[in-house]
């Protein structure tokens, strides 16, 4: 039985790729979800169409990500997969059935018209919106801490619901909405850019003030994170993220004041990527925090050696043909219905 | 209300719902990605126009379906998690490598090319895009192959040991993947899959037929569809029976039940019909035919079958069930067979594509393929109870600390969102079937642009406008 256990660390790299997997997740179904939350407040049913062929070849690519990060986790940290499903049932089934709504709505909008056209709509609309609204409900719930007993789930069906879980769900809204929009501004030109360089700029108030309520929020609720970011030398090894958060922040809201088009897109990558690094340095080196670390939840080395060999070969393929995708259906999109 | 339902039938009746939905659109695409690559080669190669609108025709419906297959499909490895964690506790050293290999051989190429065949018509070259639909097909074998050996495994588990923390360990990777089961299971559902497809395919032709619409589209689709049944159809039959025996050797008390057999026999019956008592150990009011069940199992007919006895009840599976859907898998596949035999003699006489009566027959098996599919998977699932693993894990020592109240909320959740979602999916379909090939020779699209969705000569071109 072959393990590259003498070889590598093998739990520190899984973490990485898992942590990797869930963050390219949360950026390329973050936009396509954006899409879907900015749907109904777009000026006319034409840019409906064209926001909505804007994403058509790419969604489901960007949802296998989350099977990745899913069943990635349930392979390579099994431990923490059997304890955070069932503590967080409840809104993993609402972000399944949002999924649900919103993916089937692609197909079926384009087959109907008038009123049955409008039911597709909202569900691609509320589908998203639940969708995104849930899964920044699992982040506060996560960070705020999970009960465990043993190998398994100790808390109650609700643990995950309270204020703080609600907030950072409708931040996670406003930031896949901040995605969305700089999105439409790369993907669409006229009418509908100009309408998506307003919601984004709207949405960026949001986020500005949501990281800054999270940022301030958890070195406050937990001792152990606020030593980690306000002792000495630490704060200002750590001060670039916020830093540089607050940055992208201001020149995205003044790209999007201007012609610029593709920068407001990537800055916004960005703006998760400090959002992202900054939780996971403080629940580091926790996967279900504050009780089980990765190391501890880690798959048998002999299985995650197996599958290192497959993620090592497959992965860069799989970079290589999304981006050929990505590259194939570049340009603006149309409001037609293309096939 | 929910207080006296007990989570492990809950979280059962959810996982069998969620599965059965969800198996449908699979067993249905993995048939059409390869009809659809095998029109556009026969396109490609003959110029006939024809294979073209039949391939436009049923990609639209392949979308729909796919799209379906997606969504549901997302449900199933976070319902390992929610519903099952004990399950994934202890097996996940073993299965997770085959789940995680499902999505990066299989999911990605399939997401990723899909794209391209329904989207990429005047960006991508016509070999290019052939080349997608290829990937497309083969990429749901992939995905088959990956599924059903993980399920194969559930099923004979090998090549693990169990560790002092009672946890999974895997020993030999090669033994869990082929294992004992999995080549039958794998060859017999993926057969199931084109064969469900055909006969889809063939009851549209069929009413197109009958209703003297599309004809020469029918034609290519009832034609390609028939050779499907005389061919394969009786394949399927031999699989199926090198699979029977196969669960004979590793899961007897499986075939025991299929068979409504109690009693260990030498020269056991075959039992037409009849009305399995769980609690009397009996089955009552069988019709038999003497020595057959001998004689189909060990191939002699005085060889010894095990009967449920042999085992206590406690660890029999509800017999009932396994009993009468296997009884209508197989009605299923001689009628299937039998189709396949009536068009050999109605090509023979010329017949085929015009005797009304094969084209009522055609059109009342066009669900007979997703029926015989369910029927099939509620035999070896509900047969191969109380094991999770097999003579392993207990189905009820496998479920998640959730309480059964919340199940009964999802369940419901899903029975209603199930219903609706899908309801309007089959719905499309039907839209498009009753549209069929011709619907929309010059309309590109919902705005009526006068450019045929197939520009062979625009491969050179740099990208079209539409995304």
């Amino acid at each position: 039985m072959f393990s590259f256990e003498s070889l590598v660390d093998l739990p520190l790299i899984w973490f990485g790729l898992i942590a990797t997997a869930i963050f390219l997740y949360i950026l390329l179904d973050g936009f396509d979800l954006g899409v879907g939350i900015l749907f109904p407040f777009a000026p006319t049913d034409r840019c409906r169409d064209r926001m909505m062929n804007s994403i058509a070849p790419f969604w489901d690519g960007n949802e296998t990500w989350l099977i990745l990060g899913g069943g990635g986790m349930l392979a390579a940290f099994p431990l923490a997969f059997v304890v955070l499903m069932p503590a967080l049932y409840i809104p993993i089934i609402v972000m399944l059935l949002g999924l649900i709504f919103r993916g089937v709505a692609f197909e079926f909008r384009f087959k109907d018209t008038g009123k049955y056209r409008r039911i597709w709509d909202y569900a691609f609309h509320f589908g998203s919106l639940l969708t995104a609204l849930m899964q920044g409900v699992i982040i506060g719930a996560i960070v705020q801490g999970i009960e465990v007993e043993g190998r398994n789930y100790a808390g109650g069906a609700f643990d995950w619901l309270n204020a703080y879980s609600i907030m950072t769900g409708v931040a996670v809204v406003f930031g896949y909405a901040l995605l969305g929009g700089t999105w439409l501004v790369v993907k669409t030109d006229g009418e509908t850019q100009t309408w998506a360089r307003k919601s984004a700029s709207y949405a960026i108030g949001f986020v500005a003030l949501f990281l800054a309520a999270v940022s301030i929020s958890m070195p406050i609720m937990n001792p152990e994170i606020r030593s980690l970011w306000f002792s000495l030398p630490n704060f200002f090894f750590l001060l670039p993220i916020p830093a540089a958060s607050l940055i992208m922040l201001i020149v995205i809201w003044r790209d999007l004041h201007t012609e610029r088009e593709i920068r407001p897109f990537l800055l916004s990558f960005g703006v998760f990527l400090t959002g992202y690094l900054g939780i996971a340095i403080s629940m580091w080196p926790y996967i279900v925090p504050f009780k089980i670390t990765f190391r501890q939840a880690a798959a048998a080395p002999e299985s995650q050696s197996l599958l290192l060999i497959g993620t090592a070969i497959m992965l860069p393929l799989i970079l290589l043909y999304v981006g050929y995708c990505y590259y194939l259906f570049r340009g603006k999109a149309s409001h037609e219905s293309s096939y | 209300m929910f207080e006296n339902l007990d989570p492990t039938f809950l979280a059962r009746i959810q996982f069998a719902f969620i599965i059965s939905f969800h198996i449908l659109f699979p067993a249905f695409t993995i048939g059409l990605a390869s009809w659809l690559a095998m029109l556009e080669w026969r396109w490609l190669k003959t110029g006939n126009q024809v294979y073209a609108d039949v391939y436009r025709m049923w990609v639209k419906i392949f979308a729909v379906t796919f799209g379906m297959g997606v969504v549901s499909g997302v449900v199933m490895p976070f319902q390992f998690g929610t519903n099952w964690s004990r399950f994934v506790d202890a097996g996940s050293n073993v299965i997770g490598p085959l789940l995680g290999y499902e999505v990066l051989t299989a999911f990605f190429l399939e997401a990723s090319f899909l794209g391209v065949m329904l989207f990429g018509w005047n960006r991508v070259s016509p070999k290019m895009h052939f080349a997608s639909t290829i990937i497309v097909a083969v990429g749901t074998l992939i995905s088959a192959f990956w599924i059903l050996s993980a399920n194969s495994w559930m099923q004979t588990p090998q090549g693990f040991r169990v560790g002092q923390d009672d946890l999974l360990y895997p020993t030999s990777w090669l033994e869990i993947i082929f294992n004992p089961s999995f080549p039958f299971r794998f060859v017999h559902m993926v057969t199931a899959a084109y064969l469900t497809t055909a006969f889809t395919v063939a009851g549209i032709g069929a009413y197109y037929l009958w209703r003297q619409r599309h004809v020469q589209h029918a034609r290519v689709m009832f034609g390609m569809a028939m050779i499907m049944a005389i061919f394969v159809a009786p394949m399927q039959g031999l699989f199926g029976d090198l699979h029977g025996l196969n669960t004979l050797e590793h899961q007897p008390a499986k075939v025991a039940a299929m068979e409504g057999l109690w009693e260990t026999k030498r020269g056991a019956p075959l039992a037409l019909f009849g009305l399995p008592d769980q609690e009397a150990e009996t089955t009552k009011f069988a019709l038999e035919i003497p020595k057959l069940s001998s004689l189909i199992l060990t191939h002699d007919l005085d060889g010894e079958v095990k009967g449920l006895k042999e085992w206590s009840p406690d660890e029999r599976p509800p017999v009932a069930l396994v009993f009468w859907a296997f009884r209508l898998m197989v009605g299923i596949g001689v009628l299937m067979i039998a189709t396949g035999v009536l068009a050999i003699i109605l090509y023979i006489r010329k017949r085929l594509f015009d005797t009304r009566w094969f084209q009522v027959w055609c059109m009342a098996l066009t669900p007979a393929g997703f029926l015989a599919v369910l029927a099939g998977w509620f035999v070896t699932e509900v047969g191969r109870q109380p094991w999770i693993v097999y003579n392993l894990m207990r189905t009820s020592d496998a479920t998640s600390p959730v309480m059964g109240t919340s199940i009964a909320i999802s369940l419901t959740a899903f029975v209603i969102v199930y219903i609706f979602v899908f309801g309007a999916g089959s719905y499309y379909i039907l839209k498009l079937i009753g549209k069929g090939p011709e619907g929309e020779p010059q309309a590109y699209g919902d705005h009526g642009v006068d450019k045929p969705p197939i520009v062979t000569d625009m491969a050179g071109e740099k990208g079209g406008q539409n995304v």
